[in-house]
């Protein structure tokens, strides 16, 4: 199992999920963050104060899958939230030891899904 | 010159302005979404402060001045309120310093242009929004309210009522609103993605504002402390709380659930439908006009603009133009010798007031339209109306204003 945690243009964010949708991977966890990779924020002013290259909004995409459907989910990740800009953001890929679902009990890959 | 009427129009000029600032600013600023908050506010209030300036100098000229001599607009005679005094000039309202009734008049400017944000929101250069403003107030608002409201306008001459704005500020704007927007376009991923809006609170607090601020508006529009303004001020009561709970019903009906969304953007439909009626109609027929504002502004709003597909952003068109166009026909329908005898006979009432409505109807908006377009060209050839695309993308609170509204971490 892996826990895949992406980095996202928050205008992406409807078709990032429409792509996991159709790759069969609705289960989705999704937070506003601020962050900066390699593109510099926008430069802020407040009362004269320029604030260089502050932080940018970004939405963080959290999704536990299955062996089987870390490629898929990448793919379709890549595909919808490319620009072709610095900015795009990154996925992460981790190992995932356990899950467990709180409702049933269920552990492991039966919970995931 | 008489205290008690200073005194209330005193009270009323306030009143109007405070549904500029801060009433529209955040009824408009809690629909976009939050990346765009800002720049909504902005513009607000830069419309308040540049009309402002622009009616002192020369638009209050324009508007009220002496006619040029066919009722097209004023000459610039009065231009920085020169011959503007204190004492009263009783052909606009004998009892008020002339001074006030400028002031009171310049409120009414103000709104105008700031209702069309609606329309442009979360797209337009700021740039060329002012620009645009300062135009557009010089060239539509000032000549039309001349006609209607300026000694020797040639509506006012033609007998068309309008009490307090249904066709020089609701009507002008909203006609205006719709042609910017469909020359604008729409908002990148507009009907492909859910634009919700951001703050709905801002926009019920916005709202109310506007209606507490259109008690000014309407019954401060009678120009003096009487029993008309205090029509007035009820039937502004009246009109909208019945076309606030036809939204919200035809909601539930339809959608299942009713939605304070909906219910004040009834109120408002309602409000703008009384606005030239306010003063002339009684108020059961108060009543009528604001549930049928409240049924059109809905076709409008929800079914209309998604069949055809444009980008009314937050429905400048759909409430304004609408209701505007309504309450001014309905004024013509309903108005009644007995409510105001300074006014006219309706269809209803076995008068021929519908006619002049109607002229009214048809004349404001064509003007309108025909200048916005003009000077939607000549702002977009020389400046370029729009943002990039990817300005749109970040917000234009960040690349038109370098400011953000909130922080997610301080």
């Amino acid at each position: 199992m892996k826990y895949i945690i992406a980095i996202i243009q928050p205008h992406k964010l409807t078709e990032v999920m429409g792509a996991l949708e159709k790759a069969n991977i609705p289960l989705i966890t999704v937070s506003n963050v601020l962050g900066r990779g390699r593109q510099k924020g926008i430069t802020q002013t407040y009362r004269g104060t320029r604030e260089v290259g502050s932080l940018l909004q970004k939405v963080k995409l959290e999704i536990a899958v299955n062996e089987d459907f870390v490629a898929p989910a990448i793919e379709a990740i890549t595909s919808s939230a490319k620009t072709g800009d610095i900015g795009d953001g990154k996925i992460f890929v981790l190992d995932l030891h356990d899950v467990m679902r709180i409702r049933t009990g269920e552990k492991g890959s039966e919970a995931i899904g | 010159m008489n205290a008690g009427d200073t005194a209330w129009l005193l009270i009323s000029t306030v009143l109007v302005f405070a549904m500029t600032l801060p009433g529209l600013s955040f009824f408009y600023g809690g629909l976009v979404r939050r990346k765009n908050v800002l720049s909504i506010l902005m513009q607000c209030f830069t419309v308040a402060a540049l009309i402002s300036i622009q009616w002192v100098l020369f638009g209050y000229s324009l508007s009220f001045g002496p006619d040029t001599g066919f009722g097209v607009i004023g000459g610039l005679d009065w231009i920085g309120l020169k011959k503007v005094s204190g004492t009263p000039f009783p052909d606009y309202a004998g009892t008020i310093p002339h001074t006030l009734f400028m002031v009171f008049q310049c409120m009414f400017a103000i709104i105008t242009p700031a209702l069309m944000i609606g329309a442009f929101a979360e797209r337009m250069k700021f740039s060329s929004f002012l620009i645009f403003t300062l135009l557009w107030a010089t060239f539509v608002y000032d000549p039309l309210a001349h006609w209607v409201w300026g000694n020797g306008g040639w509506m006012k001459s033609l007998g068309g009522l309008d009490f307090a704005g249904g066709i020089v500020v609701h009507a002008s704007s909203g006609i205006s609103a719709l042609i910017i927007c469909l020359l604008l376009g729409k908002r990148t991923g507009y009907l492909k993605e859910p634009f919700r809006p951001h703050n709905l609170p801002y926009t019920i607090l916005g709202g109310s504002l506007l209606w507490i601020g259109w008690f000014g508006f309407n019954a401060g529009s009678a120009l003096a402390a009487n029993d008309i303004a205090t029509h007035a001020l009820i039937t502004t009561l009246i009109a909208p709380a019945a076309a606030g709970l036809t939204w919200a019903f035809i909601e539930w009906y339809v959608n299942e659930k009713p939605t304070i969304l909906g219910a004040i953007s009834g109120a408002l439909a309602g409000l703008v439908a009384i606005t030239p009626a306010c003063g002339f109609v009684n108020v059961g027929n108060a009543i009528i006009i604001g549930i049928i504002a409240s049924v059109l502004c809905y076709l409008f709003v929800v079914k209309i603009k998604a069949a055809l597909g444009y980008d009314d952003s937050l429905d400048a068109f759909g409430i304004h133009g609408v209701g505007g166009i309504w309450g001014t026909i309905a004024t013509g329908l309903f108005a009644e010798k007995a409510v105001n005898p300074a006014g006219a006979d309706g269809l209803f009432f076995g008068g021929p007031q519908l006619m002049p409505q109607l002229i009214m109807v048809l004349a404001a908006p064509i003007y309108a339209a025909i200048v916005t377009f003009i000077i939607y060209k000549v702002v977009d050839l020389t400046l370029g109306v729009r943002v990039k695309e990817k300005e749109e993308t970040i917000g234009l609170d960040l690349t038109q204003h370098g400011e953000a509204a909130y922080t997610v971490i301080e």
